[in-house]
């Protein structure tokens, strides 16, 4: 089951440049520079509201940057020559339509065995012919993945895809999206709330504030890695008590690790 | 053994349990005409409206009325349906459209289509015509309301993802704006059904030579209470059919649908 099934493609890198959004006079992302290597797995962390969205929706070409450009390989995103595929906390299935012919949206020709091999490799064949009103919040998401694995994306963007599922489940979709990552190669952004979970699955984390990277740490673990390692839990607090320190900017009063365990989810 | 024997009478109890009040009023009725309470003049006997329906059927009349009462609900509905359902696809999609027509619509849709019976004998006498224009002006507006609603209810979001997986124009309708819009879609079919049958009945009494509310309005005028009570049960039951056929399509188009599963 773990053999591949779509034809490897390797990533793309993204270059982003004085990338600016502003929404009536409310400036979101301000200038914004980031360098993406190609295959990289970036997770993206910030507080609510802060443009992790916007700065994903404005990659895929879902918004159009006030300023700025975003580039892959070089040249910009909207001529077409890179397969970019976006996931959303709501896996965006349609209802109408079974598990099946939701992995095969947007293909033409004999479209079925490839749609069958994308649900084999998310471990789904058993359910291609049911609704997804059938399915789990798990399952929803696995089916979503598989619908964008089908197009070979160089460039997956996942804007909080695990966000809704339940601890247990969280996991084993976090284990699927990283063995499909190391099979694949295409580069990740993936956005979460989940500060472990950026740790866990990121080569970096990047925190986006007041319309910046305002922090962009390498993760040196490595893979698979285990949340109970020394430098896993390091990371962690380094990343989190950045986050939390800053409305006010002074002290940075040091968290208990406890307390940080239970914070992870308040982000 | 015992226990499935009396859950399928518990079950069998439960099926009929609706029915008893109804067969009891049928049985109190048959009693009350065959007893002189109720005279004929007023309602006949359940048996007796049996009777005039065997009579009618046997001689091809019932057959002949039903099958043009059908036809004239079946034409104008699908006149009216499907001109709404047209001038709904065109507002719920092109905002050009919208601009242009939905105020329009909804003006005239403020006119009562019985106020029009006037202008209609006008227009078209008592002519077929006239029939099919009352129920297709009825027909017309639930189905535009309802497919112009379902139309912009259909989720951004699922069309957003749609557009980014490359799907545009036809596909796009097909596989997404259709079917997002149909369960809105289906309920003003059924909307428009109900009101076909009402318009055609207050048409058919009004002014015509054939059809159900002709039948009725023939057989007042020669004191059979029989035949005017069988054809007001006719129309029940037609209306009844039409209802039924609507939401056996709801079930097979919206087979997705949890409410259907
Ligand atoms: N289409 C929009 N119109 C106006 N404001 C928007 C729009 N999309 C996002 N915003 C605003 O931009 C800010 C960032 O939103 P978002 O990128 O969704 O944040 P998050 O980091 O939580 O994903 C929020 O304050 C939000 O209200
Ligand atoms: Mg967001």
């Amino acid at each position: 089951m773990t053999q591949t099934t779509v034809e490897p493609a390797l990533g793309v890198a993204l270059t982003i440049r004085n990338l600016s959004k502003r929404f009536g006079d409310q400036t979101v992302l301000q200038a914004l520079d980031l360098d993406i290597r190609a295959g990289e797995f970036v997770a993206i962390v910030g507080r609510s509201g802060c443009g992790k969205s916007t700065l994903l929706r404005l990659i895929a070409g879902l918004e159009t940057a006030s300023t700025g450009q975003v580039l892959a390989d070089g040249s910009p995103m909207d001529t077409g020559h890179f397969d970019t595929r976006m996931m959303f906390q709501d896996a965006r299935l349609l209802p109408w339509k079974t598990v099946l012919q939701n992995v095969g949206l947007g293909l033409t020709g004999n479209w079925q065995p490839k749609a069958l091999a994308a649900l084999a490799e998310v471990g789904l064949t058993d359910h291609a012919g049911k609704w997804p009103s059938q399915l789990s919040g798990g399952q929803r998401q696995r089916v979503a993945l598989a619908r964008a694995l089908i197009h070979e994306p160089q460039l997956l963007l996942l804007d909080e895809p695990l966000g809704a599922l339940d601890a247990l489940t969280r996991i084993e979709m976090q284990q699927l999206i990283e063995r499909l990552w190391q099979q694949h190669r295409f580069t990740v952004l993936l956005v979460t709330h989940d500060v472990e979970e950026a740790v866990a699955l990121g080569d970096r984390v990047l925190l986006i504030e007041k319309g910046q990277v305002g922090l962009d740490l390498q993760v040196p673990l490595h893979r698979t890695r285990s949340r109970g390692a020394a430098g896993f839990a390091a990371l962690e607090e380094q990343v989190l008590s950045r986050v939390l320190s800053l409305p006010g900017k002074e002290a940075i009063p040091e968290p208990a690790p406890i307390a940080l365990g239970a914070l992870r989810w308040a982000l | 053994m015992a226990i499935s024997f009396n859950s399928v009478g518990t079950q069998l109890a439960r099926r009929a349990a609706p029915w008893v009040v109804p067969a009891l009023l049928v049985v109190v009725w048959q009693w009350a005409a065959t007893h002189g309470v109720l005279t004929s003049r007023i309602l006949p006997a359940p048996l007796a409206v049996l009777e005039a329906g065997a009579r009618l059927w046997q001689s091809g009349e019932l057959w002949a009325h039903l099958k043009i009462s059908f036809w004239r609900a079946a034409i104008g509905f699908s006149v009216g349906g499907g001109i709404g359902l047209l001038l709904g696809l065109i507002t719920g999609l092109s905002k050009r459209g919208e601009l242009l027509l939905d105020t329009t619509v909804q003006m005239i849709r403020n006119v009562p289509p019985l106020a029009l019976i006037p202008l209609v004998i006008l227009w078209f006498g008592i002519d077929e015509a006239a029939k099919l224009f009352l129920v297709a002006f009825g027909t017309l507006f639930p189905v535009y309301i309802n497919t112009y609603h379902g139309i912009k209810s259909v989720d951004k979001d699922l069309v957003e993802m749609a557009k980014s997986y490359g799907l545009r124009g036809w596909p796009l309708f097909r596989d997404v704006i259709l079917p997002g819009a149909l369960p809105s879609i289906l309920v003003g079919v059924r909307f428009a059904l109900g009101f076909a049958w009402i318009l055609l009945i207050v048409a058919e009494t009004i002014s015509a030579s054939s059809g159900i509310g002709y039948l009725a309005m023939n057989a007042r005028e020669f004191l059979q209470t029989d035949v005017v009570v069988l054809a007001i049960l006719l129309y029940a039951l037609l209306g009844k059919l039409s209802d039924y056929g609507a939401r056996k399509l709801e079930r097979l188009w919206l087979r997705w649908h949890p409410a259907y599963q």
